[in-house]
């Protein structure tokens, strides 16, 4: 599946500047993995230590947070949309 | 004379300059203002803030900009009013409201406007933007007015109405977005990386933004005698007012303006339909799990709140509770606080009282604490919620009989004091 991932200002250093990527990946998971093996760097700023989404990460797909899904073993379709959005906003 | 340092991730500790960041580009934390502690206590005095405006900005060594002529259009020093009559239905001793529905704009966020905006307009900002369940909306409108600034502001699209006019009035674009407040938040969020060039005050200048809520905890003690509270009850939506609040007391005894350490211990309300942070606290969970929002108390309807996870840390840390209030118990709220004190609050406001009546019940706001509930937005923005329970008492023909025989006065006397 190619999926485009919209990526935060915090993190276009790891695309140089591009604000989406193209990678491939079947879930939400291996999609995020798939960006960290196309731009190294992101795995270790998206992940903690056990492996889940850091505390002030939120992902959607297409217009979902991904907590509304499956988390990281949401499935994703061709064509779909994950954004990487920081949780640290609004109120 | 500024104090501010520099900014600090609240996760990491990384350090940052004092620019338009609110997240750590490691980890996503939240940006903190960082002030040099030492150099405030050997300088500021209570007698110096006293001589200042009657304003937030009487506190401006405590808030993250300095400018001699800051955006704002009389923020801040609303009314600490006893609440004698509402404590007693309550079954409480020292009952204070702050009541902040006063404010220009009639809420709370007319306080993080302005700060915010200063910092903006300092940063070299044009465009001041926002994500907003209508009271930001409201206050971002008519500061961006006041300043000259263009103001751009993001709804959602099922707002109260008089919370759309009055945003709408000052002449900047309105944005009604089909979705929840989250929607909005995550459009403005991902707006925000798209122009850089655009202050949004709570996404890429939040960090100055939030800072503007300690002076709801420096105003209530300066108007107590420099005294912090025993115990105060704030509502919740994102969680940064109420982590502000509590941050604010212990900020003023950090440099020096409180003789005693505060121990004020703070309790969260939130609204049934819409209660992340009290559902976490009630399961003793950690997670924060987010939810849809469905309540009548619209300014608190953040599903996926921001600051949720430090409101819930503050909370347990000061031995406070928190409480969630159905849709009903908010408009009783707003009722009893109207028939007994004579101030008519938003939904918000309703969801506050009818959490400290709920406390009071449990005992967990005691008889013996001085409390401080704040009442942070007005009523007239969500008379809608109010329209189908309140009304004439009696709809008469102009004559002395039709009056008589339709409303009983003398009787309502039982309800005054003796």
């Amino acid at each position: 599946m190619s999926v485009t991932v919209r990526i935060p200002t915090q993190l276009r250093s790891l695309t140089g500047g591009q604000g989406s990527a193209s990678v491939e990946g079947s879930t939400v998971g291996e999609v995020l993995k798939a960006l960290d093996a196309a731009h190294p760097g992101f795995g270790d700023r998206l992940f903690d230590d056990q492996g889940g989404l850091r505390r002030f990460v939120n992902v959607f797909l297409d217009d979902e947070d991904v907590r509304f899904l499956q988390g990281l073993e949401t499935l994703v379709a061709d064509g779909q949309t994950v954004s990487v959005v920081p949780a640290v906003a609004g109120g | 004379m500024e104090f501010v340092t520099g900014l600090r991730c609240r996760e990491c500790g990384r350090p940052y300059p004092a620019e338009a960041l609110h997240v750590c580009d490691y980890c996503f934390g939240p940006l903190e203002v960082v002030y040099d502690y030492e150099a405030l206590r050997a300088t500021l005095t209570r007698a110096q803030i006293e001589a200042g405006p009657q304003t937030i900005w009487r506190y401006a060594p405590l808030l993250p900009v300095a400018d001699p002529a800051p955006i704002d259009l009389g923020t801040g020093c609303t009314p600490l009013v006893r609440a004698d009559r509402l404590a007693a239905e309550l079954g409480l001793g020292e009952l204070w409201l702050k009541n902040d529905t006063a404010n220009p704009t009639g809420s709370f966020k007319d306080r993080v406007v302005s700060v915010a905006l200063t910092k903006a307009r300092q940063l070299g900002f044009k465009v001041a933007a926002c994500a907003s369940t209508g009271n930001l909306a409201n206050s971002v409108a008519a500061h961006a007015a006041r300043a000259g600034m263009v103001s751009v502001v993001f709804i959602p699209h099922d707002l109260e109405v008089a919370k759309v006019v009055t945003t709408a009035i000052y002449g900047g674009h309105v944005v009604a977005v089909e979705g929840t407040y989250d929607d909005v938040n995550r459009l403005c969020a991902e707006l925000t990386s798209e122009h850089p060039t655009w202050a949004f005050v709570n996404v890429n200048v939040r960090t100055y933004y939030a800072e503007g809520s300690k002076t709801l905890a420096f105003e209530v003690a300066e108007q107590l005698g420099w005294q912090a509270p025993d115990h105060v009850v704030v509502p919740v939506a994102s969680g940064s007012q109420l982590t502000k609040v509590a941050r604010g007391f212990a900020e003023l005894h950090e440099v020096g303006l409180l003789d005693e350490e505060p121990h004020v211990r703070v309790s969260g309300a939130q609204a049934a339909g819409c209660a992340p942070v009290a559902t976490a606290f009630a399961e003793g969970s950690d997670a924060i799990r987010p939810v849809k929002p469905h309540t009548i108390a619209k300014s608190l309807a953040i599903g996926n709140p921001a600051d949720g996870w430090y409101a819930l840390q503050t909370v347990r840390n000061s031995g406070g509770a928190f409480a969630a209030v159905t849709d009903e118990e908010t408009l009783d709220g707003i009722r009893l606080l109207a028939r007994t004190e004579g101030i008519f609050a938003e939904t918000a406001g309703g969801v506050t009282i009818a959490t400290l009546a709920k406390l009071a019940a449990q005992g967990v706001v005691r008889r013996d604490e001085r409390v401080v509930a704040y009442i942070t937005g007005h009523g007239l923005k969500t008379v809608e919620a109010l329209a189908s329970t309140v009304g004439p008492s009696a709809t008469i023909a102009p004559t002395l009989e039709a009056f008589a025989a339709a409303v009983d006065v003398e009787g309502g006397l039982d309800r005054s004091e003796p």
